[in-house]
């Protein structure tokens, strides 16, 4: 919403300086989103006298100029063709920023003659598209002035960002009421006097849904001359960025942002017979004044004469019966719209009008007579002729609404303490009717534009916003409790140490978008119908992510595309299994591309592979405080994997994570190169860790361990857990630790057959084990890996 | 060399020995003199053997003579050891070298990303504040995302949501049909616009005293230079019998100074307006433009950084609360915003694009986890 400070002025009575009024505004609740001062960038440009205009010695269609600036001659070289003695036209000194260019001007030599300046035109003023010719100004204009002077640009235009609540001020005048409501001026008294009408109107009214629109008011204006507005209706509108049309027009614009007031006016003359307010009818359409023909259907209220719709209610008029130069007879209309139906009607049909904006946030009802009269009172001293009766239809609805402020409410709830006094001096200003009652309450009722004031709270803030929130002290929030409590739950804390643990892993954090295109879900087992989003922004982002997998690896591909082939990324956050609360769940994903590392001279580099997967994995278990010893993995990965290296982590029958290698084809199929090795690990399928902080007891046994290694040949296809678990079982108490620590195969085993290498850690409790306790251990052992791998000692 | 006891001079033997030891060259040559010496046929072993020879008188003053000889060549023997010993490290020393000016590799450590961090800042300064965690669904009802929160189906503040829709859930009820009885339009599925819909969730589900605070994505289908479909919210909320306005303004005064570190840090607020607040605010902070940088703290600019206000009674009713007896506040900001200001990160788009340089250059350590215990939050970072 913008005005200007000329036109804010014509409502309040004020000497506040600019600055203060624009802080004012803010601190009221109207945030000024810019202040535009045009006269500051036309502040050189000055009206000069040409004195002399003679062909330029050295170039045909040049010109040297002498111009008297009003402070002495200077030349200036000139290739305007209209450029002639005893003109009149806007000078620009060497020195000038030029507005359209942004170009300094300087002193030059043209073709051997000085120049020591400009003349200028529209365009390089940022005026106007005419650079054909300079300007030429009126004879009577003084030399030496400034050309935003004579223009009235001086007016600075202030562009507020007005709330959705406040429809009263989308118009200046409920702007000018606020600031006089703070005490920054007068609010000036608005002339509603009605005017007389001379003759009954021959266009009658009919409102047949009174829920679409309840009042409806019309007046037949004739005689009239729809020539263009007078200079200061011209300069409002164009101040604010709109383009002036023809006087009638131009006054229903002027009141949509003087008062908040559309007004719509028909063309008296096209109209055939009387005018019905009424839904649209399946097959109507309309040919609007934005030159968009509408197809209409019966959620659309329309204002239809005999032939058929003339205008879409309170959101657009039509071209057939639009205004024109040679309008004489008018027909203007004053009408209250239902703002749902007028916001949904904008919304279909794709119209975003002035009257619109303000009919949907709900427009003052008992202002509409008064709007009618004040258009008459302009159009009639515009245009001439003259002016009918009123004609209504319908009834303004019931406005009135009473709320009571109780006295210590603004302490209460606003914090800060308010005089009943006083509170009722600021609900008075702000045009509310307020009543004491008894212990210093207040009995208020809100004025009919403001619909938005609907209970004490908004009173307070009525209050509260009228003295300054700044007013307010501020208070520190009180200690709850006595005790410090955790801000995590403790979910949400071991997530966040799975956070920070995969980052110290080496996997840097990524953030990717939870929608990914269907595609893509698909490839990772997603994509159900009730996952698909109605109005996705691309087809791209369509589909609710089955996994944070596909987002890491268009990352990956990403960053390969750009000279980056090794990267590793996780991501911590939300996978979507189906559209219920449940179905969301908190995932860690990450993947490792290309090389492990830079080449180096210490750590010889080499493929990405998937037991890097599988540690991050298991550390992000670990993190999650999972009892690692009962992680069972399983070689039966989902399709997305590798089917041959990749793996399940399972605790009993809970699946916690995947691991492994990527699936080549699905690689292929978001364009990202292999190898890639990704892993997802499903937080809340970890179980809480039993509660109670106290940790087992610790025992240190004063005994020395003592250490054995194992090899065992087995066949090539045995999972390696298959060993350890049964090498595990021997002695629960005795082993305190087992390790694979080799795997062979090739040259000295038979073929189909592989060798893996343990060593077991003993830790006795109780004395020192004697060499022959150690030898039956190690019978025990050989015994039963034997039995439960079918492989044997290797000798 | 024989004395009258018959046996030879144990001082001359001392002497000897001291001798060959100090022409001992190697332990080798060390070893050999102890032989000779010591050794089970060495000189003062045998004259040890003679002794039984002599009478007690002479034998025991000859065995102490000798036996003090012994003591004095082991000592000896154990000087020369210790000595060669040095000499032998200092000489293996001398011939080891290694290039310690070899580049070494260091355990490559991943990133935090910005926005993870500036929540984990956020949710530190509020925990303090007694705030804890709570979180909901991304996948919301309608109910939740905006009838709850005062705006209805018609509000123009929903247009200025850009919502997300999710198909109907077919032939099924939601949870607040089925518990309210609520009328058709209430269970319609969206992505949530804004975190509120945790305010709502959290109501419904525990009386007052409430004070939380909500980190999450949000959605709205807007995508520019400075709007993204996916971007990050953080919602608070205080309800119980006495907050006001003062206590708003203190809490979020507290937190603006401590998230931006700056003591003083100038802290507007505007009236404003929100369907699920009343009175409503929205908070600036005082930065500087000066020379086309922006600069947090004085300045004399104003720079937006979170909406608030005390809670719609409505909001209260809707989610069962009595707004006679509980009233609070509520606030929320963009945490990309936040991070965007505090940390000098251009552009918001750069926020998903997962760029490693990017993710590196902006991203934190792993273990600069932000406390307040650890002194003021002001991200030392990674660079």
């Amino acid at each position: 919403m913008k005005t200007t400070l000329d036109w804010l002025r014509a409502h309040l009575e004020t000497d506040a300086p600019l600055a203060a009024i624009v802080e004012r505004l803010i601190m009221l609740g109207h945030d000024v989103e810019s202040v535009e001062n045009r006269a500051a960038v036309l502040e050189p440009f000055i009206i000069a006298y040409v004195v002399s205009a003679e062909r330029h010695p050295n170039a045909d269609r040049l010109k040297v100029c002498v111009v008297d600036t009003g402070n002495g001659h200077v030349q200036v070289v000139c290739g305007a063709p209209n450029a002639h003695t005893g003109m009149k036209g806007v000078f620009a000194p060497a020195g000038t920023v030029i507005p359209r260019t942004g170009a300094l001007l300087k002193e030059s030599t043209i073709r051997g003659v000085a120049s020591r300046g400009m003349l200028c035109s529209t365009y390089e003023l940022g005026l106007g598209d005419d650079h054909a010719g300079i300007i030429e100004i009126a004879e009577d204009a003084p030399v030496g002035v400034k050309y935003a002077d004579l223009l009235g640009l001086g007016d600075a235009v202030i562009d507020i960002k007005v709330t959705p609540n406040r429809a009263d001020c989308l118009g200046v005048r409920g702007i000018a009421r606020d600031l006089a409501a703070s005490g920054l001026g007068c609010l000036k008294p608005l002339g509603t006097t009605p005017v007389p009408g001379v003759f009954g109107s021959p266009i009658g009214i009919e409102i047949e849904d009174l829920k679409a629109c309840p009042l409806f008011l019309g007046r037949h204006l004739r005689g009239v001359h729809n020539g263009p507005s007078p200079e200061w209706l011209r300069r409002r509108l164009e101040a604010i960025g709109l383009r002036p049309i023809s006087a009638l027009v131009d006054i229903t614009n002027f009141l949509t942002f003087d008062l908040s007031r559309p007004l719509h006016v028909f063309d008296a003359g096209r109209l055939d017979g009387s005018l019905v307010v009424r839904l649209a009818r399946e097959g109507e359409t309309l040919h609007a004044l934005n030159g968009q023909e509408y197809a209409l259907d019966p959620d659309v209220t329309v204002i239809a004469d005999r032939t058929g719709v003339q205008s879409l209610g309170g959101v657009i008029g039509g071209e057939a019966t639009g205004c024109t130069a040679v309008t004489t007879e008018v027909y203007i209309e004053a009408a209250l719209f239902d703002p749902i139906r007028t916001a949904a009607t904008g919304r279909r049909l794709n119209i975003a009008s002035d009257a619109r904006y303000r009919f949907e946030r709900g427009l003052d009802p008992a202002f509409v007579r008064d709007g009618l009269e004040i258009a008459t009172r302009l159009m009639l001293e515009l245009c001439g002729g003259e002016a009918s009766e009123v004609v209504t239809a319908g009834a303004a609805p019931d406005w009135r609404r009473c709320y009571v402020l109780r006295a210590e409410r603004p302490a209460s709830l606003g914090g800060q303490h308010v005089s009943p006094e006083e509170s009722a001096a600021i609900l008075h200003d702000l045009g509310c009717t307020v009543e004491p009652l008894t212990a210093g309450d207040l009995s208020v009722e809100p004025p009919s534009w403001r619909g938005d004031i609907e209970g004490e709270a908004d009173l307070v803030e009525e209050v509260l916003r009228v003295k300054g929130y700044d007013q307010i002290p501020a208070v520190p929030l009180s200690r709850e409790a006595a005790l410090p409590r955790p801000a995590l739950a403790p979910g949400r804390r071991r997530s966040e140490l799975v956070r920070r643990t995969l980052a110290g892993r080496g996997l840097t954090e990524a953030v990717t978008f939870s929608f990914i295109s269907t595609r893509e879900a698909e490839l990772f087992g997603g994509a159900k119908p009730e996952l698909r989003l109605v109005n996705p922004i691309s087809a791209d982002l369509d589909a609710m992510r089955p996994s944070l997998l596909p987002g890491l690896v268009a990352a990956v591909r990403r960053n390969a595309d750009r000279g980056y082939p090794d990267t590793a990324l996780f991501e911590l956050g939300p996978l979507y299994r189906d559209d219920t609360p449940e179905g969301q769940l908190l995932a860690a994903s990450g993947v490792r591309a290309g090389q492990k590392g830079p080449k180096h001279w210490r750590s010889p580099s080499g493929p990405v592979d998937l037991y890097q997967a599988k540690e991050d994995a298991l550390a992000a278990l670990a993190a999650m405080g999972a009892p690692a010893d009962n992680v069972q993995t399983n070689a039966e990965p989902p399709a997305w994997f590798h089917p041959g290296r990749a793996g399940v982590l399972r605790l009993g029958p809970t699946v916690l994570g995947v691991f492994g290698e990527l699936h080549p084809a699905v690689i292929e199929a978001l364009d990202a190169r292999p190898p890639i090795v990704g892993f997802e690990v499903f937080l809340d399928a970890v179980p809480e860790p039993r509660a109670g902080r106290a940790k087992p007891p610790l025992q240190l046994s004063v005994f020395q361990p003592i250490e054995r290694d194992f090899a065992f040949i087995v066949d090539e296809a045995l999972p390696a857990e298959a060993l350890l678990r049964a090498a595990r079982g021997v002695d629960r108490k005795l082993v305190s630790e087992i390790r694979l620590f080799d795997i062979y195969q090739g040259a000295g085993l038979p073929p189909g057959k592989k060798s893996l290498a343990i060593t077991v850690r003993l830790q006795p409790q109780d004395r020192t084990l004697t060499d022959s306790e150690i030898e039956g251990f190690s019978k025990r052992l050989i015994a039963q890996v034997e039995k439960a791998t079918g492989g044997q000692l290797r000798g | 060399m024989n004395d009258v006891t018959g046996l030879a001079d144990p001082s001359r033997l001392i002497e000897a020995a001291r001798v060959d030891i100090a022409a001992a060259s190697s332990p080798e040559a060390l070893e050999e003199v102890r032989v000779r010496y010591l050794g089970r046929r060495g000189q003062l072993t045998l004259m040890m053997r003679d002794l039984g020879a002599l009478d007690p008188d002479a034998r025991r003053r000859a065995g102490a003579e000798l036996n003090d000889a012994k003591d004095r060549i082991t000592a000896a023997l154990g000087e020369a050891a210790a000595r060669l010993g040095r000499a032998a490290l200092e000489q293996r020393l001398a011939a080891e070298r290694a290039d310690v000016t070899l580049p070494v590799q260091f355990t490559s450590e991943g990133r935090i990303h910005p926005i993870s961090q500036t929540i984990d800042e956020i949710v530190a300064i509020f925990g303090e504040m007694g705030f804890v965690v709570a979180e909901g669904p991304h996948i919301e009802e309608d109910f939740y995302n905006f009838t709850a929160l005062n705006i209805p189906p018609e509000h123009p503040a929903r247009q200025e949501h850009d919502t997300f829709y999710l198909p109907p859930r077919r032939g099924r009820q939601s949870n607040r049909e089925a518990t309210l009885g609520a009328a058709d339009d209430g269970s319609r599925l969206v992505l949530r616009t804004h975190t509120s819909p945790v305010q709502i969730r959290t109501m419904l589900a525990q009386q007052p005293p409430i004070r939380i605070i909500v980190p999450g994505r949000t959605f709205r289908a807007d995508h520019d230079a400075t709007h993204s479909p996916m971007f990050h919210q953080v919602e608070g909320l205080v309800v119980d019998r006495s907050t006001h306005m003062g206590h708003l303004k203190g809490c979020l005064i507290e937190f603006c100074r401590a998230f931006f570190g700056i003591d003083d840090l100038p802290v507007r607020f505007r009236p404003s307006y929100f369907p699920f607040t009343e009175p409503s605010a929205e908070v600036d902070i005082g930065c500087s433009r000066a020379g086309g940088r922006l600069e947090i703290g004085a300045g004399g600019d104003w720079l937006e950084i979170l909406g608030s206000g005390m809670v719609h009674p409505k909001v209260l009713h809707n989610c069962g609360i009595d707004p006679a007896q509980y009233q609070g506040f509520a606030f929320g900001m963009g945490i990309e915003r936040v991070a965007m200001l505090k940390y000098g990160i251009p552009d918001l788009r750069t926020f998903y694009d997962s760029d490693f340089r990017w993710l590196r250059h902006y991203g934190f350590l792993p273990l600069d986890v932000p406390s307040l215990v650890q002194g003021p939050l002001n991200g030392a970072g990674a660079a």
